[in-house]
């Protein structure tokens, strides 16, 4: 799962480093990505995962890492 | 076409008291009004306050037309963010026949709208838009960057509504901070401070709250969530009618939203980011209508002198 997000974070976040050079838990927003950014992959994570984030949700909080989001991703498939 | 939100029972009632009282006058479209003489009298006197207050930072003195080229808005992603609030202008695209036909449509009120064609420009929708592509045709920012006040000017928002603060087309009185991001910041927070003093010193029941922009769908409400987080927006909250104060400024930190678009920068590289207040002259000038009478004549000796000052 989490080689698949970092390829949506690479093609989305639009970064201002490698998503490579940065551990799971690594903040996304520390490394560039800005609130328009993480609308776009948000709408990619729920299109590549066919899952709805809810509002609760719909947080800076859920999108801050690759870890967190993938936390987010495994409760939304359960 | 957007849909007609009706006013509360208050809200309407005040709003016929201020047609009642020529103060707005009716145009047909909800939303969208004329001013009369005292109206726009204490309209004035609401900007000439600002400015007086903004003199301290000398800041630099621009005016933009209440239309904005298309492209800036498509480059700063306002169709992203609020798609349902933007306004295109379109115009006549066709030969004579067409110019008959559509004519003739129009003079029975039907649908004329296949024979227009978007134009280059689109109703300006925040009174700051214009100052950014200005400063970036300038090159790099000097240290200490650029203070702006853009006046007061019209800007649209297409929201139809019977609430008499919730204008289609109104005036933002807005001046705009672009420099480092803790000058910004700290511009910011000296605003907030001397804003709720201004409204206060007028009669004003004004509070602080923390805001967010009116952002469009699901994307809109993870915007939301963030700019609250980060505490991005404030707003200055007025009773003026209705259930809920209603917001009359606001205190905007865009970080570097609009910087990264135009590609703002300082010479060494360093980041710039931008701030702007925004003052709703109509808002301020309703909430005094409404706190001190709909004769301006007769409001409180001190209300008066502040705003009729000099």
């Amino acid at each position: 799962m989490n080689t698949e997000i970092r390829e949506l974070i690479a093609a989305h976040a639009r970064l201002a480093v490698d998503v490579d050079t940065l551990a799971d838990d690594s903040s996304l927003y520390e490394a560039g990505m800005t609130s328009h950014a993480t609308v776009n992959l948000m709408l990619a994570l729920e299109g590549s995962f066919d899952i709805e984030f809810p509002d609760s949700m719909l947080k800076r909080s859920v999108f801050e890492s690759v870890s967190t989001i993938a936390a987010a991703l495994t409760e939304l498939q359960q | 076409m957007a849909e007609y939100r009706p006013g509360t029972p208050d809200q309407a009632a005040f709003l016929a008291e201020l047609l009642d009282r020529r103060l707005l006058l009716q145009s047909g479209v909800p939303g969208v009004y004329g001013r009369g003489g005292a109206f726009e009298d204490v309209c004035g006197r609401v900007g000439d306050m600002v400015t007086r207050a903004g003199t301290p930072e000398q800041p630099e003195q621009l005016r933009f037309p209440p239309v904005l080229p298309r492209r800036d808005l498509e480059t700063v992603g306002y169709l992203k963010s609020f798609p349902h609030l933007a306004g295109s202008i379109f115009a006549f695209a066709g030969d004579e026949g067409q110019a008959a036909e559509q004519y003739e449509r129009a003079c029975k009120h039907e649908d004329w709208s296949e024979f227009q064609a978007m134009t280059e420009l689109v109703l300006t929708p925040a009174a700051c838009y214009p100052v950014y592509p200005e400063i970036a045709s300038r090159g790099t920012l000097a240290p200490g960057g650029v203070t702006v006040d853009a006046g007061s000017a019209y800007v649209f928002r297409n929201e139809p509504s019977g609430d008499p603060a919730r204008m289609q087309m109104f005036h933002q009185r807005e001046i705009v901070r672009i420099g480092e991001p803790e000058t910004v910041v700290s511009w910011r927070e000296l605003w907030r401070e001397r804003a709720s003093a201004l409204l206060r010193g007028i009669g004003l029941d004004a509070q602080f709250a923390l805001a967010t922009d009116p952002f469009f769908g699901r994307a809109g409400r993870m915007l939301a969530a963030s700019q609250r987080e980060q505490e991005l927006k404030f707003e200055v909250v007025v009773p003026i009618a209705g259930p809920e104060p209603t917001a009359v400024a606001s205190f905007n930190y865009h970080q570097d939203h609009f910087t990264a678009a135009y590609g703002i920068e300082f010479a060494n590289g360093a980041p710039v980011h931008t701030a702007c207040l925004g003052f709703g002259v109509e808002r301020i000038t309703l909430a005094l209508f409404r706190a001190h009478g709909l004769d301006s004549q007769a409001w409180p000796a001190e209300v008066r002198s502040r705003l009729w000052a000099a």
